[in-house]
């Protein structure tokens, strides 16, 4: 186990847009197990925000209770976060997201933690299209507990306990798309390739973003009979494509074959390309996205990359028309209405 | 038959059947009572039902300003056959019944002792009206008419009041005050009006507003400076949040974008919409929730987290009583305990007890100071007779030179001028109170991690015993600085020395003042201590000690109040007395006095509860 980080750094790292290394979004030293897939994500995160050039402090990292709720601890050390109470982080983010929505909310969630405890505000979260990144580290075990089955373990998968789950999962992508999420992925903890560009591009959409992360729990759920493990995973992964992401205003350089490609402009003009391997995926279909998963598990495969974007919603802000200005920002001039209408109030009372 | 005779002091109940706008009616009287000048005081007790069940309107007119219950009914007007046997019992020897006789009254209910007003209300509708809706509403209006003659009510005071409550539905005026002289010329030719209980204009009420107390709260969240509202939906408490939309439509609408300075979301549960508060406080906005007591028990984990997260969290609980489908429209003060310690762990939290109208919108608006300075769940402790009915109280009260007390939070000058290492749970001033950050101050200085108990001062995850201990020993620390917060108690002392004393809270207060006046009368003298907050401060413990005897007047089974004074204050415990009446109704002036002078007698006040008869 790690548990100094050496303060030497490379002099010529490299700098982002900010002047900032990779250095300045990393985080307090991990404290889950050696080749947890939990710090991939971790590590997945602050790549994906380093080349984003956002300002740390303007993160606000939000998560519930378990072994991926403990992970904001260990990236971006600069932003403010907050580990709530368990199956509730999406309420603690929808208040500090009311409170100002200027700043990029990362949320940070378990199977266990938005799959059985917090599933009802996991919809809740979802219908109304909070502007946030909400991510699910999925191990499809209970990890601080000692390695109980999660809503989200397939019929027969069985860890270290030795007995096959006898229930029906959770898929929090389908019941997600069904639940009108505007922006939907699925990815594995071990393909970093494909899931910085996708929590770029959750990042940068204005709306609720999943990304549901399979992150294999070597401790409890890593044996060759879980659907979980890094072997499992690894062997039955399925791509809807490369995905891309391209910030504002730089010039996309790729070759593409004509029909498996498709393009998405965000709301900040930053664009999403996806180099399909199915051509009967339409990333503005919700029904699409939904038979393509199912279709991949009747063939017992995992289907990650890019499900589902809808660039054009509403978030919860524009839904219910507050002011532009973070309300915390608002004084007692926009807030208090004074004496004279309270004279008024006491006037209609009579 | 001795009849009762009284100028402008009586009770009278309106016996109704939910869902048929008898409320509004009703609220008719009181106001053209209150018009008149004359303190009201009008209290609704409804079923859990929509339509069909019985309900009952209470209205208390006193000429000498005391507006809290009385205890028995002069006149009843009982229009619901459901609930006319009872009804009819429960009116005083010498009072008055009004029905509806258009179907003959059943002879088991005549009393030689009661004046009977029979008026055939449903006839004169059924003559009148077509539409059978219509025939229904206007039936309560036709006896608010009758009533009008009866009692010596100005007519041109009822009819305005119709023209003012009508506002914008101008069509309904006219028919509505036709109502009102059908009723009116029935009671002129068919009794002896007035009867022996008369309304006399009187110049009593001066700048006093008849108000519910959440519609108070709700102001008081808006002047207060609210901007995030997170809910879910329960009675009693709705109001609170629809009154603070009414209010932030007016009030709160921003007049370059036409947008919202508020942001109201209607939660899931109240799990989750006191999730949103902690969440909007944390992130440096003003946030409030209302619930009720089931909703206090969902929401004790979050609680839990806001005081040891320190994040400042305001709760307005109108109490009921519960669980489940267990009179939950009725009134009661019985989650004192559980709003006090909620969650698990060692906690405490500040409580605030308004008592009127006014303080619920004082301590509403005080309500986001408190917890802004204490940096902890503060809650506001309402009940349903407060904040459901109309209560007479003095003018809502703003000085426009008021400043929000955010509390000790950094400013990115003032993290960038900090010589020192910032901790967040670093107690600098002595006082437990802590320096917050808010989320997006400054980028390099004053970001921390919000978590429960396992962090050492500066916000670093530790588990070490030590630091939790220490943790534990400041929160203390400020929980000694908050009773210098809270408002103080109202002390009235009696007119004569006494050892003995009395201590009530919230809605009892009004019948307490009145039965305070009773006793004195009757030679009892006792000093009155009002608690308005929680931590007790010192003066709480300083009255306890001056006497002998104290009363602990509550709504509630437990005694909650007098628990909590037990637990928290170094006092003996011998000398409370606990009076408690719980049965879900407000608590009258007649049962004060009838427990403490029983009490005086065998200096035994358990007996009390065995004996009371259960009224509506």
């Amino acid at each position: 186990m790690t548990y100094h980080r050496p303060e030497f750094r490379h002099p010529e790292l490299p700098t982002n847009d900010l002047g900032y290394t990779r250095k300045e979004y990393e985080g307090a030293i991990s404290t889950l197990c050696a080749g947890c897939g939990h710090d991939s994500i971790s590590a997945a995160i602050i790549q994906a925000c380093f080349e984003l050039s956002l300002e740390p402090h303007k993160v606000a990292k939000i998560s519930g209770i378990g072994c991926s709720s403990k992970t904001p601890t260990y990236f971006l050390q600069n932003s403010h976060g907050f580990n709530s109470v368990h199956g509730r982080m999406p309420s603690v983010a929808t208040g500090a997201n009311l409170a100002n929505r200027e700043l990029t909310y990362i949320g940070v969630s378990g199977d266990g933690d938005s799959a059985s405890i917090g599933m009802g505000q996991f919809a809740h979260v979802v219908r109304r299209n909070l502007n946030m990144l909400y991510l699910v580290e999925n191990n499809g075990c209970y990890g601080l507990t000692k390695g109980q089955d999660s809503a989200t373990s397939d019929i027969g998968s069985m860890g270290k306990k030795g007995t096959p789950n006898p229930f029906e999962p959770i898929d929090l992508c389908t019941l997600a798309l069904e639940l009108g999420a505007t922006f939907v992925a699925r990815s594995f903890s071990g393909d970093k390739e494909q899931l910085v560009p996708l929590i770029k591009a959750a990042i940068s959409h204005s709306g609720f973003a999943l990304i549901d992360v399979v992150s294999p729990c070597v401790t409890f759920n890593n044996t060759a009979t879980s659907t979980k493990s890094y072997e499992f995973v690894r062997e039955h992964i399925e791509a809807t494509g490369k995905t891309d992401f391209i910030p504002v205003r730089q010039e996309i350089m790729a070759d593409y074959k004509p029909g498996f490609s498709q393009e998405v402009t965000l709301h900040d003009g930053s664009v999403i390309h996806l180099y399909k391997n199915d051509e009967n995926l339409d990333l503005h279909d919700r029904l699409s996205a939904i038979q393509a998963i199912h279709k991949c598990k009747e063939k017992g495969e995992i289907l990650t990359g890019l499900l589902y974007l809808d660039p054009d919603c509403q978030d919860l802000h524009e839904i219910i028309g507050s002011v532009e200005k973070p309300l915390r920002d608002l004084n007692e001039s926009a807030l208090c209405p004074g004496s004279k209408s309270l004279e008024a109030i006491n006037e209609s009372l009579r | 038959m001795q009849q009762i005779k009284s100028v402008n002091d009586f009770v009278i109940r309106f016996a109704n059947t939910n869902g048929t706008g008898s409320a509004s009616a009703n609220n008719l009287f009181a106001k053209t009572v209150f018009r008149m000048g004359i303190p009201v005081s009008p209290k609704n007790v409804f079923p859990s039902n929509i339509q069909g069940l019985p309900t009952w309107y209470e209205v208390r007119v006193n000429d000498k300003g005391y507006v809290g219950r009385r205890g028995g009914v002069d006149i009843m007007v009982a229009v619901n056959p459901q609930s006319m046997a009872q009804d009819i019992k429960d009116v005083e020897p010498g009072g008055y019944f009004v029905y509806d006789k258009t179907k003959p009254l059943d002879k088991r209910f005549y009393r030689d002792d009661v004046t009977f007003f029979g008026i055939p209300l449903t006839d004169i509708s059924r003559r009148e009206y077509a539409d059978p809706r219509q025939r229904q509403l206007f039936k309560n209006v036709i006896y608010i008419g009758a009533l009008s003659a009866m009692v010596d009510i100005e007519f041109d005071v009822l009819k305005n009041l119709v023209h003012d409550q009508f506002k914008g539905k101008e069509k309904l005026i006219a028919p509505n005050i036709h109502a009102l002289e059908l009723g009116y010329q029935y009671a002129q030719e068919h009794f002896d009006c007035p009867i022996g209980i008369r309304i006399e204009r009187r110049d009593m009420v001066d700048k006093h507003i008849l108000m519910e107390g959440n519609e108070a709260l709700a102001l008081g969240a808006i002047y207060g400076g609210a901007s995030v509202a997170a809910w879910y939906p329960i009675t009693p408490s709705t109001s609170v949040v629809e009154q603070f939309e009414k209010y932030a439509k007016r009030l709160r609408i921003d007049p370059g974008s036409g947008k919202c300075n508020y942001a109201i979301v209607q939660a899931e549960d109240e799990l989750s919409a006191i999730g949103m508060v902690v969440g909007a406080s944390w992130n440096g906005a003003r946030a409030f929730t209302a619930t009720s007591g089931p909703g206090v028990s969902l929401m004790n984990e979050f609680l839990g987290l806001a005081y040891f997260a320190e994040v400042p969290t305001v709760l307005f609980d109108v109490q009921r009583t519960g669980p489940s489908t267990g009179m939950p429209t009725r009134s009661q003060q019985s989650d004192l305990l559980l709003a006090a310690y909620a969650s698990h762990g060692d906690t405490k939290h500040v409580l605030l007890f308004p008592a009127t109208p006014k303080e619920c919108f004082e301590m509403g608006a005080a309500s986001f100071d408190l917890a802004d300075r204490l940096q902890t769940p503060v809650i506001v402790m309402n009940d349903l007779d407060l904040g459901m009915n109309e209560h007479f109280s003095e003018p809502l009260e703003w000085d426009d030179s008021t400043c929000y007390d955010r509390g000790k939070v950094l400013s990115k000058a003032e993290l960038e001028a900090m010589p020192d290492r910032y901790g967040r749970y670093l107690d600098v001033d002595d006082d437990g109170i802590c320096y917050r950050t808010y989320p997006g101050t400054h980028p390099t200085k004053g970001a921390f991690f919000t978590r429960g108990s396992s962090r050492d001062r500066y916000a670093k995850y530790t588990e070490s015993s030590e630091e939790y201990v220490d943790n534990m020993e400041r929160l203390l620390v400020k929980w000694e600085t908050a009773k210098n917060y809270v408002p103080e108690p109202e002390i009235v002392p009696a007119e004569r020395s006494t050892c003995d004393g009395i201590i009530y809270f919230g809605t009892t207060t009004a019948s307490a003042e009145e039965a305070l006046d009773i006793l004195r009368d009757q030679g009892v003298h006792l000093d009155a201590l009002r608690v308005r907050g929680f931590p007790f401060n010192a003066d709480v413990e300083a009255f306890i000690a001056k006497h002998d005897r104290i009363y602990v007047v509550e709504q509630n089974r437990d005694g909650q109040l007098r628990t909590l004074l037990v637990n928290e204050c170094e006092i003996n415990p011998s000398k409370l007395k606990p009076l408690l009446c719980y049965d879900g109704l407000p608590i009258t002036a007649r049962w004060i006095v009838n427990a403490i002078t029983s009490g005086e007698k065998g200096d035994n006040v358990v007996p009390l509860t065995k004996n009371k008869k259960v009224t509506v």
